[in-house]
């Protein structure tokens, strides 16, 4: 009779953190700042048409880095679930801080039961209006959840990236200050990066009830 | 509320009512109108002109033969270049519209690009079929569709029945109770080259028309300062006409009137 093999907890554990560490470090890494009318999204990402960062709600977006297919289905479960609140109450029910709650519970869920991880990491930010200030969490592959009220950094490479970031960053720094530097800490002290490697978007008041809008190449070249 | 994950051969994709339909969200049919009262919104229209178009609607809902609301809207954005208006029973025509617009606001977040005009005239069709068992009951919803063909590049509008059968009309159409007056009015004024301006002089008078011949068609409230609602679609969006510049019209056309004992006087004005 074969005996069945004994692993360790702790080994499981570690070994499924680094699965999912190596997979989120593969791709390219994620920047979120606030600045003074809003939020700002950059990632690097040199494809036009499958987006990093989307829009969630009227006043929240997603970004996500890692394995594209597995952080795209969060983010149309993202959609499914805020438009689902919104119909069933009211558009101004809808809040990031729950959404973000699911995610890190089914995240959480995923890392301790399923065979394998998801391979990514996720940021769900918020415009402020009234009571509710402007928020950033941020969701690890294992479920942890950590609410910024400044920046936030994403990828396998955030470590040089926040600490970068963080010198340069101002409070109520406008978006061209805030982009140069998001493209300055994401290209690293090797490299420069142009609009065309960038995907970019704000949460910002318009006259519109929707605060998402993509930044293109032009509007870019002509904020930097 | 978990979070809304499907696995891939049971995902709904960018529908929303089907995902609705899957969370058990959507009202079960099965009602009938039997001692019941229910409002009834009335006289809505849609023309085109050079730019795009004009979509109106007047503010009266009633009941039977009383009046149930005197400041109903029913003239709706559907999304960005589309707009939509409501006559028949008020309640269900309200919930179709507010499902009508997050189902293109869901299909565009989802997917990452709009729908075509095409394709959100026949969403709404799909809508206003899939309520036959409730318009057989006596909840009858009638939507006036219109919008800016971004690809055509001109104004189009969409007319619906009962059994969600969708025409597209060439110039103008109007429904609801008072949409006989209000189309004769218009087909008597319409012209291919109209400008906005003159169309929303048109749109105007033909709602005027209607309330002066159906007593369910709300007219000009100058006591409450309640007016019509008129909008427009283009190419820069749908854009509502704020209500001062149509009681300036509804106030000219009045005075006109009253030096001719409320004719026209030979002339549509």
């Amino acid at each position: 009779m074969s005996m069945p093999y004994y692993v360790a907890p702790e080994q499981v554990m570690k070994d499924r953190a680094e699965y999912a560490q190596k997979g989120i470090a593969r791709g390219r890494s994620l920047v979120a700042s606030l600045y003074t009318d809003g939020v700002l999204l950059v990632a690097e990402n040199p494809s036009k048409t499958l987006h990093k960062i989307s829009e969630i709600y009227d006043r929240i977006a997603f970004a996500g880095v890692g394995k594209y297919n597995e952080y795209d289905q969060l983010r149309v479960a993202g959609i499914r679930h805020a438009d689902t609140k919104g119909f069933a109450y009211s558009r101004e029910d809808v809040d990031a801080r729950s959404l973000a709650n699911l995610y890190a519970q089914y995240l959480g869920s995923v890392f301790t039961h399923e065979m394998k991880p998801l391979e990514v990491e996720i940021l769900v930010a918020e415009l402020g209006q009234g009571q509710r200030p402007t928020q950033l969490f941020h969701v690890a592959y294992e479920g942890t959840i950590t609410d910024e009220d400044r920046f936030a950094v994403l990828g396998g490479d955030a470590e040089p990236i926040r600490t970068s970031f963080a010198e340069r960053y101002e409070a109520g720094w406008d978006l061209s200050a805030a982009l140069q530097a998001a493209m300055g800490a994401l290209a690293g002290p090797e490299r420069t990066l142009a609009p065309s490697d960038l995907e970019v978007a704000i949460l910002a008041d318009a006259d519109e009830r929707r605060a998402f809008r993509r930044l293109d190449d032009d509007a870019l070249a002509a904020l930097l | 509320m978990a979070l809304p994950l499907f696995d891939v051969m049971h995902d709904p994709g960018p529908d929303f009512t089907a995902l609705l339909e899957r969370e058990g969200l959507l009202p079960a049919l099965g009602a009938s109108d039997h001692g019941i009262t229910q409002a009834h919104g009335t006289t809505v229209l849609a023309l085109r002109f050079s730019d795009g178009v004009v979509m109106a609607g007047d503010r009266r809902a009633t009941e039977g033969h009383a009046i149930a609301h005197r400041a109903m809207e029913k003239v709706f954005p559907a999304d960005e270049f589309s707009a939509v208006a409501i006559a028949g029973s008020a309640g269900m025509a309200i919930e179709m519209v507010k499902l009508f617009q997050v189902q293109l606001e869901h299909y565009e977040k989802v997917e990452g690009v709009t729908l075509s005009l095409q394709g959100k005239a026949n969403q709404l069709a799909q809508m206003v079929r899939s309520h036959l068992p409730l318009a057989m009951q006596g909840f009858v919803v009638v939507p006036l569709f219109c919008g800016f063909d971004l690809t055509r590049e001109t104004g189009r509008i969409f007319t619906y029945d009962a059994a969600g059968g969708h025409y597209e009309e060439a110039d103008f159409q109007a429904t609801g109770s008072g949409g006989r007056d209000a189309r004769t009015t218009i087909k008597l004024g319409y012209r291919d080259d109209l400008n906005r301006d003159e169309a929303i002089e048109l749109a105007v008078l033909a709602l005027y028309e209607a309330a002066d011949a159906d007593s369910a068609t709300g007219g000009p409230d100058v006591v409450r300062g309640i007016f019509p609602i008129v909008a427009t679609v283009t190419a820069e969006g749908y854009q509502r006409i704020d209500d001062d510049v149509i009681a300036e019209r509804f106030e000219a056309a009045m005075e006109r009137r009253r030096a001719l004992h409320g004719n026209a006087g030979g002339t549509l004005r």
